[in-house]
């Protein structure tokens, strides 16, 4: 079962800017899985590295960047459906056994190569934080929404164009048939986001990449924008990786969570135990310092993590989250990069209480959807080295 | 409840700052001639009150209005109609939107401001001495040795280290540079910053120490704040009173605690729905209201009450007769013909809606 509904995993992905200053590690080892047709959030504040994630995996790292290290495991879609043949309809949902997938990684191929752009754009596609910025103002939504259903799709322009009107009235543009011949400066915030998604869905993805898709806009816009993601998940099975540093997002939003600090998963779990029952000290503090809504009493105070992040030069050693944590242990926290140390469904670590120290999982696949990288629950013992 | 009374006598020795039928009207312009076409009502018949030691939150979407209103205020803009009434230390009051610039000096001393971008609102090409010290000097306060020590307490004040004060923004981070900015803001004894948007482009962690700081300097500084933000968690946690505005105008205004629990005005209800809340369980408790369109453009506001076009309770009263901004109930205040038979939902304690 866990083999079959993964459609994306993140193995130990390190992606390096190397500067003249130095090498900044912008992403140093991340893990990460989106099951297929559910929603992974990865929050954490900026420069921790979310958005290099995101566009490692689809190879849109710029120089200096390199990914130096990982893998990108992605299943692609059975070629059966993408034909649409009626008899393998239901395989996408059942997931039979016998189904063979090809799994492909995607840290391997070229950014330039055929492989890697058949799948921008087609199996996975991004959507930005900023709607001005990333379209092009000197071409109208229709032409860039056409472009991408052109070049991966076997239509001609007239059947391109209908299908550019459809998606544009799926993502609830009025007046579609007019507003294909739009530029993005005739169109409000909201309705550039919502070209937007309909640019990158044009070719059924399978997997959405957001990108902090509703920061940039109102939160009356915003509360649209996520409801139309979330209808058009429910109606289009894609999964989506929404990259987010807005925990009330999260919450509305996610399936799984990964938060991320330092160019590292500290914590990934279902979003009720990241919520209820977080267990790095980084994810409770973060959860700490929200102000909500209908609690707080005026003029109290906020818990601060207290500090700020460090700069990209001196990343800490050890764990990297060491510098502003409350639970620091002098010796190990400094020295230590803790390793990933699943954890079952009800929080505890996974093989704790028996003689050995719980193995580090690096090697072996994401079974447990629960995970901590955090010395406090293990791994002080056996990886001095393996940091 | 005490405060309501005073105000109520005549006193209003609590009040601040009286904002009444305030107006600022940008022209537009077109053609060869530059003739004035029509008028962008960025802020349209605005009344406010401020009083003495409270924080007044300022919410709405983009574009209502928010920063216009507080850029009059500290008399960035000449207000085109309307009074500001400040009330002095020495108990004098002056009309500040009327005032030339060189009468407005001494209240530029006494207001002072706080941007939302740290990044912008800081001179890349001075050093904090020259950014901190700059009000200083201008006002003939300090000079010399003593600026310099009058600057290493303001920023030691903010929470910065002393030794930094020669060095450039850029070495700073969005936080630290946030903090340079209210130590610019208070280095001439304010008694009113209004900070604009003053913690939005912070990360969570770093904008929960601002709000403490804010916090902090207003008891020991006795200030008064004017908090204008669009994000509503914020304005509930660090505001004692909080005015609502749509298309320039104030459609709600009262105690937090008020307007966060039971809401008089389908503007703020619906404002108060779309914020995500940060507790999965709460998911898919309460109906979300999605406001339908867009904002009405200011310069061509609709007819009536500019709500009503996507209010879902509007009725056709509301098409023609424009509600004006009254008391529905002792220190609250709301534009709305219905206020008091609509049965509107606000946040409960486990920040759901109800």
């Amino acid at each position: 079962m866990d083999g079959n509904d993964t459609l994306l995993e993140v193995r130990g992905l390190k992606t390096h800017f190397y500067l003249e200053e130095g090498v900044v590690k912008a992403v140093d080892g991340v893990d990460l899985k989106v099951r297929r047709g559910e929603t992974l959030c990865v929050v954490g504040e900026s420069g921790c590295g979310k958005s290099v994630t995101a566009r490692s995996i689809l190879q849109l790292v710029d120089r200096p960047g390199r990914i130096v290290e990982g893998e990108i495991l992605f299943s692609l879609t059975p070629r059966a459906e993408s034909n649409g043949k009626a008899g393998t309809a239901g395989a996408r949902t059942d997931g039979t056994a016998t189904e063979v997938r090809e799994v492909l990684d995607l840290a391997s191929l070229d950014s330039r190569s055929t492989a890697m752009r058949d799948i921008r754009g087609k199996e996975i596609s991004m959507i930005f934080q900023e709607p001005m910025t990333s379209l092009s103002p000197v071409h109208t939504i229709g032409e860039q929404i056409m472009e991408n259903i052109l070049l991966h799709l076997p239509m001609d322009k007239e059947e391109a164009r209908d299908r550019t009107v459809e998606e544009l009235a799926r993502v609830g543009i009025p007046n579609p048939g007019q507003r294909v011949d739009a530029y993005p400066f005739q169109l409000s915030g909201g309705m550039r986001q919502r070209a937007m998604i309909a640019m990158a869905l044009a070719c059924n993805p399978s997997l959405l990449i957001a990108d902090e898709p509703t920061t940039a806009l109102d939160v009356t816009t915003q509360a649209e924008i996520l409801e139309l993601m979330r209808g058009l998940q429910d109606e289009l099975g894609m999964a989506i990786m929404f990259i987010t540093h807005d925990l009330g997002v999260v919450a509305e939003m996610a399936d799984d969570v990964a938060v991320m600090y330092l160019g590292i998963v500290a914590e990934r779990g279902d979003v009720d135990s990241i919520f209820h029952d977080p267990k790095h000290p980084y994810t409770r503090a973060l959860l700490r310092s929200i102000p909500r809504m209908g609690r707080s009493k005026a003029n109290q105070r906020l818990d601060s993590i207290r500090g700020m992040v460090p700069h990209p030069y001196n990343r800490p050693t050890g764990c990297p989250f060491h510098t502003r944590c409350d639970e620091f242990i002098e010796g190990y926290c400094e020295e230590i990069l803790p390793p990933r140390i699943p954890l079952t469904p009800s929080g505890e670590p996974v093989g704790n209480g028996q003689s050995g120290p719980p193995r580090p999982a690096s090697d072996e696949p994401l079974k447990n959807t629960r995970e901590v990288r955090c010395l406090l629950y293990g791994g002080k013992e056996g990886s001095a080295d393996g940091g | 409840m005490e405060a309501e009374g005073a105000e109520r006598n005549g006193a209003a020795r609590d009040v601040l700052l009286e904002v009444k039928h305030l107006k600022m009207h940008f022209p537009i312009k077109q053609g060869f001639f530059g003739r004035t076409v029509g008028h962008v009502k960025a802020v349209d018949d605005v009344d406010l009150k401020i009083r003495r030691g409270e924080t007044l939150g300022l919410v709405g979407e983009s574009g209502c209005g928010k920063t216009t209103l507080g850029r009059c205020i500290v008399r960035s803009y000449e207000p085109t109609e309307g009074e500001m009434v400040y009330h002095n230390r020495d108990g004098g009051t002056a009309d500040l939107a009327k005032l030339g610039s060189g009468e407005l000096k001494p209240y530029r001393r006494e207001i002072r401001m706080v941007f939302q971008d740290p990044n912008s609102s800081l001179n890349p090409r001075m050093t904090l001495l020259q950014i901190v010290g700059e009000p200083l000097k201008v006002n003939k306060v300090a000079s010399g040795k003593e600026l310099e020590d009058r600057v290493a307490e303001l920023l030691r004040r903010v929470g910065l280290r002393p030794e930094y004060m020669s060095r450039y923004p850029h070495a700073f981070s969005g936080g630290e540079r946030q903090r340079v900015s209210i130590a610019r803001a208070l280095a001439l004894d304010p008694r009113f910053v209004v900070a604009d948007e003053a913690v939005s482009a912070l990360d969570v962690s770093v904008r929960a120490q601002i709000l403490n700081l804010l916090q902090d300097l207003q008891e020991e500084f006795d200030l008064t704040y004017l908090f204008i933000s669009h994000d509503l968690s914020v304005v509930e946690h660090i505001c004692d009173r909080v005015a609502v505005m749509y298309v320039g105008k104030v459609v709600e205004v009262a105690e937090t605690g008020e307007i966060f629990d039971d809401p008089k005005h389908p503007y703020t209800e619906a404002l108060l729905s779309a914020v995500p809340k940060p507790d999965p369980r709460l998911r898919d408790h309460g109906r979300r209201i999605v406001l339908g369109g867009d904002v009405p453009d200011p310069a061509n506001p609709p007819s009536g009450c500019y709500f009503h076009t996507r209010c879902p309770y509007a009725e056709d009263r509301c098409k023609d007769e424009e509600p004006a901004l009254r008391e529905v109930s002792p220190g609250r205040y709301a534009a709305c013909h219905f206020s008091e038979d609509l049965d509107l939902r606000g946040v409960d304690d486990q920040g759901a809606v109800r």
